[in-house]
């Protein structure tokens, strides 16, 4: 478990955008009359992802309000749910898998360049730019190590990629989500051992290759 | 070697087309009617035969699975809720069938929905998973553009497919968590009985199964139970995803024949071992969740669920952790400890405090600054811990530990011998000043 706590200083209000408002009802239509509590994740999430990747006590509120669900319910889910960032975050929020397979592979590594770069966890750098914190197994076992930045994950890392990678982002030049390493998904590096009759060793030249999108994660 | 025209992930690397265009070539939703108009019956004898086994982690078979649901009553509809809560360390082979291949886990659902008698299924997708999760939900707007689902479709069986997601909790992969979740609450997982297949989501018969479960039912009941048991050992049939992570020299998911060895699948699909074969040092075969076993015992060991248990550890969800000889294996399953640690949901005392306690003595053990007695205790309290909890999250915490020292013992020991003597030494120099 771990202790979570609301932030000291809180806005005074919030709003969902009137976009955000009607997305959320399409969300509660999606289940069963009288069970719009359901909608309480991605509800808080679409709030977080409104104010600049945290949940405000406010807007903890104002989901309560709109799915007709006490207070404390919705504080207990946003408190219960890690990707809830109940303070305020780097405009590129850092989130690097720290957990057994990564740390095989090297997640140190990454740790450390965020430690040089960024700094201590949880604390925004002072242009706002960064925040990081190391987090426990994101599903990306075999791109290991990686961190996932706000939506992205961004896959086979090595401390001089990832270095580049702040830098790219902290300079606001384009990045390439997905694996650093030329990789595509978690096929073996260097040619298929698999699927080979369907996509040939290079997965391009094979009856089922498909023409590629520009960017990894189209 | 499982031959391509046999594999039922056929866009598992994103090669090809992952829209519903791209699925019909490869078979997807050839002729779903015909399998429907089979009826229920057929489709769960079908899967029976097969020989499939859940592939979420526990092995249980999935045709026995749906059997246990209650006949549809009109008043209280059923639900088939699909679990990509995808979060056990060293798995991520849902992930590629999410995001490459997700026209398979739609089909698959609409069958195995009809099959039991859901109206519905709800797809929990694990909240980092954003782009997978968009990538779904496209695939499932395909599909209700296309007719294949939804209140009147082609195949004449109402049944609506709905993605929802968590937001960073592994417990919520536990199913009666996960129905926790989706109901609006915290992740704490349910007192069975009642099983989900009495009251599940909404107090309703439910039946969870996980990704891969349900997205090769369709292929198995085109090519034929027989075919699926054909391949693998007795009671561990079909192809099974396996996500190879850690020290091998290109890690990779690939499926292959359940049952295949060690050390071919690595051979064969990871580039070898690192720095070769001499050095090996154990290997978690199952995911974060399973005893380690020694580089000995597995290399020549068939990968599957019976060969896994008999080493007393598991084939779980088929993550297959490799550790070579510059692993420190006590701080690999310290770190694992943690993990637990952070995912305990709170709920039962052996698991909230327990975890706690073991990752604590685990640090001190990395270090070596313990006592050689605390070892036993250490797994002492591991022993408390498991079996003594609502769900296996317990279990799970204690397995690592329990296989770091059945295995592992002399190397702890060396570590607090060396701490010890360091300490002495250090002690001396303090005196003599």
């Amino acid at each position: 478990m771990s202790a979570r706590r609301l932030a000291e200083q809180q806005p005074d209000s919030f709003e969902f955008t009137p976009e955000n408002q009607a997305w959320l009802e399409r969300q509660i239509a999606k289940y069963p009359a009288g069970r719009q509590a359901s909608a309480v994740i991605p509800a808080l999430w679409k709030a977080q992802k409104q104010h600049d990747y945290w949940l405000p006590q406010k807007a903890i509120e104002k989901v309560a309000d709109i799915l007709g669900m006490p207070y404390i319910r919705v504080l207990e889910v946003a408190t219960f749910y890690t990707m809830f960032n109940l303070e305020p975050v780097g405009k590129f929020f850092v989130q690097v898998c720290g957990t057994t397979p990564c740390m095989l592979r090297g997640s140190d590594a990454i740790i450390e360049v965020c430690q040089k770069r960024i700094g201590d966890p949880r604390k925004v750098t002072p242009d706002g730019l960064f925040s990081w914190l190391e987090v426990e197994c994101l599903g990306a076992c075999c791109n290991a190590p990686m961190v996932q930045i706000n939506d992205d994950y961004y896959e086979d890392l090595t401390a001089e990629t990832f270095a580049k990678l702040l830098d790219d982002l902290a300079a606001g030049r384009p990045t390439r989500i997905g694996p650093q390493n030329g990789r595509r998904r978690s096929e073996p590096l260097g040619g298929l051992t698999a699927l080979t009759e369907f996509y040939g060793a290079d997965g391009e030249s094979g009856p089922l290759s498909a023409a590629q999108p520009a960017h990894p994660a189209e | 070697m499982l031959q391509d025209k046999d594999r039922i992930f056929q866009n598992l690397y994103g090669y090809g087309d992952w829209t519903l265009d791209g699925a019909k070539k490869r078979g997807a939703w050839d002729n779903t009617k015909g399998l429907l108009e089979k009826g229920k019956d057929w489709i769960i004898s079908e899967m029976k035969a097969s020989g499939l086994r859940g592939r979420g982690g526990a092995g249980f078979p999935t045709g026995l699975k749906w059997s246990f649901m209650p006949k549809p009553d009109p008043n209280r509809p059923s639900y088939l809720v699909i679990n990509a809560d995808e979060s056990e360390p060293g798995t991520c082979k849902d992930r590629e069938i999410l995001r490459n291949d997700p026209h398979l886990l739609v089909e698959g659902a609409l069958v195995a929905g009809f099959a039991m008698g859901a109206s519905a299924a709800y797809i929990y997708v694990r909240g980092e998973f954003i782009f997978e999760r968009e990538r779904l939900q496209g695939a499932v707007d395909q599909a209700y553009a296309a007719n294949l689902i939804g209140a009147k479709n082609i195949h004449g069986y109402p049944f609506e497919v709905i993605v929802h997601h968590g937001a960073g909790a592994y417990i919520c992969g536990e199913e009666t968590a996960l129905l926790e979740s989706l109901e609006g609450k915290k992740g704490m997982p349910r007192l069975k009985p009642p099983f989900p297949a009495n009251m599940g989501l909404y107090g309703c018969p439910t039946t969870v199964n996980n990704v891969e479960s349900i997205a090769v039912a369709p292929t198995i009941l085109r090519r034929s139970a027989a075919w699926f048991a054909s391949f693998g050992a007795k009671n561990n049939a079909g192809t099974k995803l396996f996500s190879i992570s850690g020290h091998v020299n290109k890690p990779c998911n690939v499926e292959e024949a359940m049952s295949i060895p060690f050390r071919e699948l690595i051979e064969k699909h990871a580039g070898g071992v690192r720095g070769g074969w001499d050095n090996l040092l154990a290997v978690i075969p199952g995911g974060s969740s399973v005893r380690c076993v020694p580089a000995a015992q597995i290399i020549d060991t068939p990968m599957d669920f019976d060969s896994l248990s008999a080493l007393k550890s598991g084939l779980g969800t088929a993550a297959v952790i490799v550790m070579d000889k510059s692993t420190d294996i006590i701080r690999a399953i310290a770190r694992l400890s943690h993990f637990y640690k952070h995912e305990s949901c709170g709920q039962c005392t052996p698991c909230r405090e327990g975890t706690g306690w073991m990752y604590r003595i685990m640090q001190r053990m990395v270090e070596g600054r313990a006592q050689k007695k605390e070892i036993d205790l250490l797994f002492d309290v591991s022993k408390q811990i498991e079996g003594h909890t609502i769900c296996a999250l317990g279990d799970a915490a204690a397995w690592p530990i329990q296989g770091l020292i059945n295995h592992f013992r002399p190397v702890i020991e060396a570590r607090i011998e060396s701490y010890t003597a360091r300490a002495d030494a250090d002690a001396v120099k303090v005196a003599a000043q």
